[in-house]
This record gives C-alpha cells, sequence and structure tokens, in this order.
C-alpha cells in the first residue's frame, strides 16, 4: 500500500520542500524592491500583522502590508493556478504545447476586460472592478459559447474539435481586442499596458478573489490526477478503462476557463507560464498527474512571484510589465531545455 | 447470456461499417471475428463496447451497455484496441496500474485490496515484470502491445475483447497470449471476443466464430460451422485452403532438422 501511496503521490518529503521553497521565495520578493528590507524585518512585520499586533513605526510596514504583500501573493496565487491549468490541459488535450489560454477563454476574458477599460464601465459600489467583472463574465461567456459550438460541430465532442475552435475563437476574440483598441482613444496607453499583464495594484481583496478559484477549481482538478493520466495515454483508453470521459473533460474545461477567468481578469494576459513551469516540472516528476499536477501548482507560484520580482526590480523604478518578463525567460528557458535534452538523447 | 448484440449498425457519415449485425455469447466461449480488411470487425468492436454512437442493442448481462456507468461497463467489457499512439513517457507499471481504475471507488480512497496482485499477475503475465519501471515510449510495439495486455488483464474484466491482439506481437508472446487467453476464457464468468486475421489462429482456438465481409455478418456459430471453405472462399474472394496450404509446405520435415522445403 505505500508502495502504491509513494508511486502515484507527491512523497510528504516533496511537498514539505516545495512548501518551503514557495515561503521562502514569497519572504524573498517581499523584502527586495525599490527599498530592500532585511528578511527578519520581513518576518516580523508579517508575523505581527497576522498576529493583530499594530506593527512599529516606520516605512516599512506599510510598504510590506499594503503594497507588496498582496502582490506578492496575488503573483504567486496567479502562477499557481496558470500553471495548474496548463498542466491539466496538457494531459487533457494530449498536446505538450496547449496550456489556459489554447481554449481560448483567455482571450474571451482579455476581450471583456478591454471592452470594459474603453468604455470605461464602472461597477455600483466595487470602484475599480469593472475590467475584473467583464473578465469573468466574458470567460464564462467564452467558455459556454466555445463548448456549444465544439458540441454542434462534433457531439462526440472530441480533443480535436476543442482545440480547433479554442483556437478559431482565440483569434476571433483578439480581433474584436484589436478593433476596440483602435477606437479607444485615450485609453490605448492604459489597454495595451493592461494587455501585456502586471500585478501592479493588487490588493487582498483580489488575491482572496484568486485563492478561492483556486481552492476550488484548482481542488477539482488537483483530485483528477488519475483521470488526467488516463487522457494523457489516450481518450479512448480513458473510455475502456471505465473513466466518464465527457463528465470528466467537461468539469476540467469548466475548472480551468474559471481560474484563467479570474487569473486574466486580475493579472491580464500573463503568457509562458501554463506552458513552460508544467514541461520543466514533468522533467523532473515524470508525467504522472499525481504527482505533477501538486508540483507544478507550487512551482508556478515560485516561478512567477520571481518574475514579478525581476518586473519590479529590472529596470527600477521602470516596471516591465510581467507578461513579457515571463515570456522572456520561458522562451529562452525552453530553448535551453529543449537542447539539453536533445544533446543528452544524442549521447 | 454474457452479452446480446441485436441489429448493430455503425456508420462513418454515410457508409455503413457494420450492418445489422445480431449475435450472442455465452459464458465460456471465444468468439473469433474473422473478415477481410474493411469488413467492419473492429467497428463491431468499438459499439460492442459503446466506444462509438451506433445503432441497434448491446446487452451486457441483460444490461444495456448504453445505461451503464462507465466504471461497472468496464469492470464487464475490457478492451485491448489496436494502435496507442503515446505521448508521455508514463511507466510501464503507470499505464498497468490505470487497469484497475473500475475497481477503485470514491475520489481519494482508493480501496482496491486485489489490486497489486492483479497489476503483479498481469505484468508477469505478460512478461513486463522486468520493464514495469520502464517509460513506455522506450519501447517496441510488440512491448507496448503487451503493457496494454497487461492494462486490460488487470482490468479484469468478464467480456475480454481483443482487437488484432497478435498484432506487432513475437512468435513467443503470440503463443502466450492465445493460450492465456484460452485459459481466461475457461474461468467461470468470463468470455472472449477477438478479431484476428490469422485464420490458423481462429482454427487452432477460440469455440466460435463470426465471418463479415462490407459490414455483414456472412456467417456465424461454431468454428466448424463458419470456417468452412464455402464461407471464407466467399468472404476472401479466394481459395483459402490452398493458400493456407501453401504456407505450411515450407515447413514440411522441419522437425526432423532439415531445413523444411523452401521451394513453393
Amino acid at each position: 500500500m505505500n508502495k502504491q501511496a509513494s508511486q502515484e503521490g507527491l512523497s510528504p518529503y516533496a511537498w514539505l520542500l516545495m512548501g518551503v521553497g514557495v515561503l521562502v521565495t514569497a519572504l524573498v520578493c517581499i523584502s527586495v524592491g525599490s527599498v530592500t528590507l532585511p528578511l527578519g524585518t520581513t518576518w516580523k512585520t508579517l508575523l505581527e500583522a497576522i498576529l493583530g499586533r499594530v506593527p512599529q513605526e516606520g516605512v516599512a510596514a506599510p510598504i510590506l502590508l499594503s503594497v507588496r504583500t498582496p502582490r506578492v501573493v496575488a503573483a504567486g496565487l496567479t502562477g499557481a493556478a496558470l500553471s495548474l491549468c496548463g498542466a491539466a490541459m496538457q494531459g487533457l488535450l494530449r498536446n505538450p504545447l496547449a496550456d489556459g489560454s489554447t481554449l481560448g477563454v483567455s482571450s474571451g476574458a482579455s476581450l471583456g476586460a478591454v471592452l470594459a477599460m474603453a468604455l470605461g464601465l464602472q461597477i455600483p459600489g466595487l470602484p475599480n472592478a469593472g475590467p475584473m467583472v467583464m473578465a469573468i463574465l466574458f470567460a464564462f461567456l467564452s467558455l459556454l459559447l466555445i463548448l456549444f459550438l465544439a458540441y454542434a460541430f462534433d457531439r462526440s465532442f472530441s480533443t480535436h474539435t476543442i482545440i480547433l475552435v479554442g483556437v478559431i475563437f482565440s483569434m476571433f476574440a483578439g480581433s474584436l481586442i484589436s478593433l476596440v483598441i483602435a477606437f479607444s482613444g485615450e485609453m490605448l496607453r492604459t489597454i495595451t499596458f493592461w494587455s501585456m499583464g502586471s500585478l501592479a495594484g493588487a490588493s487582498y481583496t483580489q488575491g482572496l478573489l484568486l485563492l478561492i478559484a483556486l481552492a476550488v477549481f484548482g481542488g477539482l482538478l488537483l483530485v483528477r490526477g488519475g483521470e488526467l493520466n488516463a487522457f494523457a495515454i489516450g481518450e479512448e483508453n480513458a473510455h475502456h478503462i471505465g473513466i466518464n470521459v465527457r463528465r470528466v473533460k467537461l468539469e476540467a474545461l469548466v475548472c480551468v476557463s474559471a481560474m484563467i477567468g479570474v487569473g486574466v481578469s486580475i493579472g491580464g494576459t500573463i503568457g509562458f507560464v501554463g506552458l513552460i513551469v508544467p514541461h520543466i516540472v514533468r522533467l523532473i516528476t515524470g508525467p504522472n498527474h499525481r504527482k505533477l499536477l501538486p508540483a507544478a501548482t507550487l512551482a508556478g507560484a515560485v516561478f512567477l512571484m520571481l518574475s514579478d520580482l525581476l518586473a519590479r526590480t529590472a529596470l527600477s523604478p521602470v516596471e516591465l510589465p510581467i507578461g513579457v518578463v515571463t515570456s522572456l525567460i520561458g522562451a529562452s528557458t525552453f530553448v535551453a531545455v529543449i537542447f539539453r535534452r536533445r544533446k543528452r538523447r544524442a549521447a | 447470456m454474457m452479452l446480446t448484440a441485436s441489429h448493430i449498425t455503425l456508420k462513418y457519415g454515410e457508409r455503413k461499417a457494420v450492418s445489422d449485425v445480431s449475435f450472442s455469447l455465452q459464458e465460456g466461449q471465444w468468439l473469433m471475428v474473422i473478415g477481410p480488411n474493411g469488413a467492419g470487425k473492429s467497428s463491431l468492436i468499438a459499439a460492442l463496447s459503446n466506444t462509438r454512437p451506433f445503432q441497434g442493442k448491446v446487452t451486457v448481462r441483460g444490461q444495456d451497455i448504453r445505461i451503464l456507468p462507465p466504471r461497472p461497463r468496464a469492470q464487464a467489457v475490457g478492451v485491448l484496441a489496436q494502435h496507442q499512439a503515446l505521448h508521455y513517457a508514463f511507466t510501464v507499471e503507470e499505464v498497468v496500474r490505470l487497469g484497475r481504475y473500475a475497481h477503485r471507488n470514491g475520489w481519494l480512497a482508493a480501496h482496491d485490496p486485489q489490486g497489486e496482485a492483479m497489476v503483479g499477475q498481469a505484468l508477469q503475465w505478460t512478461g513486463m515484470a522486468e520493464l514495469r519501471e520502464r517509460s513506455v515510449l522506450t519501447l517496441s510495439g510488440g512491448e507496448r502491445q503487451r503493457v496494454f495486455l497487461a492494462q486490460v488483464l488487470a482490468q479484469d474484466p468478464a467480456i475480454l475483447m481483443l482487437d488484432e491482439p497478435a498484432e506487432a506481437l513475437d512468435l513467443k508472446y503470440q503463443k502466450t497470449l492465445f493460450e492465456l487467453t484460452d485459459v481466461w476464457a475457461a474461468q467461470p464468468g468470463k468470455a472472449v471476443i477477438s478479431v484476428v486475421h490469422d485464420l490458423s489462429v481462429a482454427r487452432r482456438f477460440g469455440s466460435h466464430a463470426l465471418l463479415m465481409r462490407d459490414g455483414k455478418c456472412l456467417a456465424q456459430g461454431t468454428k466448424a460451422e463458419v470456417l468452412q471453405p464455402k464461407h471464407l472462399n466467399k468472404a476472401y474472394g479466394m481459395d483459402v485452403g490452398a493458400w493456407m496450404r501453401t504456407l505450411a509446405l515450407p515447413w514440411a520435415g522441419y522437425e526432423n532438422g532439415q531445413n523444411g522445403n523452401n521451394q513453393v
């Protein structure tokens, strides 16, 4: 039994190691910035805040607690969600190049947010939440449309049809976004910067929203590791061994869409996380989703927290769009990983 | 009755791959589905296992296969399909272990007391125990076929459906496969349906046969009833007996240590 458990999930040691890795990364990212503080001060301030004590006077507490911590938390949770979505989609669609955006939902969410910004849409009672609410709304509407079209084209709901509809929908939403931008006038700069992705100004409320999405929808994906293994081997094989193929597929797509919708609404389009992180993690854990999914989730958190740190410190005081940073790191790492693998195989 | 198929029709677009095929299968029987290329043999397996939409009705142990939930369906029917394209480096054991999915209940609790033993036995039977830690991507076509055979054996279904199981297998494992299947079919509560191309195998193994051509059933019944020149020659459009004898001829005298007759 123990042997089976160790073969099928992450070992407690791996959990501990990765958990500590996430916490240390978070601590470093909160400490480092335009004003870098000693790790000890950061730790003490955070601990006091968590215990409900009034923090000491000085610049440290306001910077740490109201600016950096919510931003780092949002980065970690967004990275975790994007990476988990990517890992799940790569297994579900049996395609190592798939990620959360393959389905087209992230383009739909972007369209919603861009529309809200261009039209200056405000939600009564929720200041500055227009783009976020519209992004989530559009993510779900996109999912419904994509699933409806995929089902109308092909009653068997095949993976190929889903990818095809997703790609077509992404292009369609992309052209609508360009159209909105073309007529957006003075909002052009805001929209362009948002579309490159940024976690600047993230709030605790947004962090909480991300946490709920990750806990609910990410949790549902995490317990589906066995089923995703079967999908990654073959959909027909999954049917033969007794998996409810359509239900699991639908569940996974809804979970991915929900997380992508919330993620895009908060951080904009952040590319490459869902592609590169699961890919690298798979090299270490192997393709078994019972190990891959949790490991990719934690590694995604670390990756995006560090990318965000780089985005705000590399050319300080100018801040880089986080999507640009992840794509630069992602693309170069990807090439390096492929080169090393080919070289090793040749040897 | 283990399985009853009534008026099975399966279409790809407008083309009927299987056309109005009916038969039944009882406990202990091994049905050989034979026929030329494109006869609809694999499509028949796809319908019987509810893998593709079809018209007609399939009942397994009295229950409609379309209504059976996935797990009980997989406990009743296990399929070894043709051509398994693989994309990720799962280990042999991980793939075989998935065969136990239908026997595990609940989300988190993977309670399956017989699971370990069945997986181990399936790996032994197929000669894959030594390679259990190997990535399936590094295996040959025949070894991959044995991995999926081990998976379906670990699944332990009541009815085993094998779609051209000997394809890509070397002689040793062809022998193992068919002898193992023979033993399997003789167990209480089991039956086998297999698609085979080798008519010698169909003559040697199995209890019943179903001969197909152009989606239709040309003959069905016991082996002796179906594997007759009048049916086989019609189905394949050639003198089947003459060809099989021609193939056997070079082996004459082989047993005595001679080189055999290589002249055809």
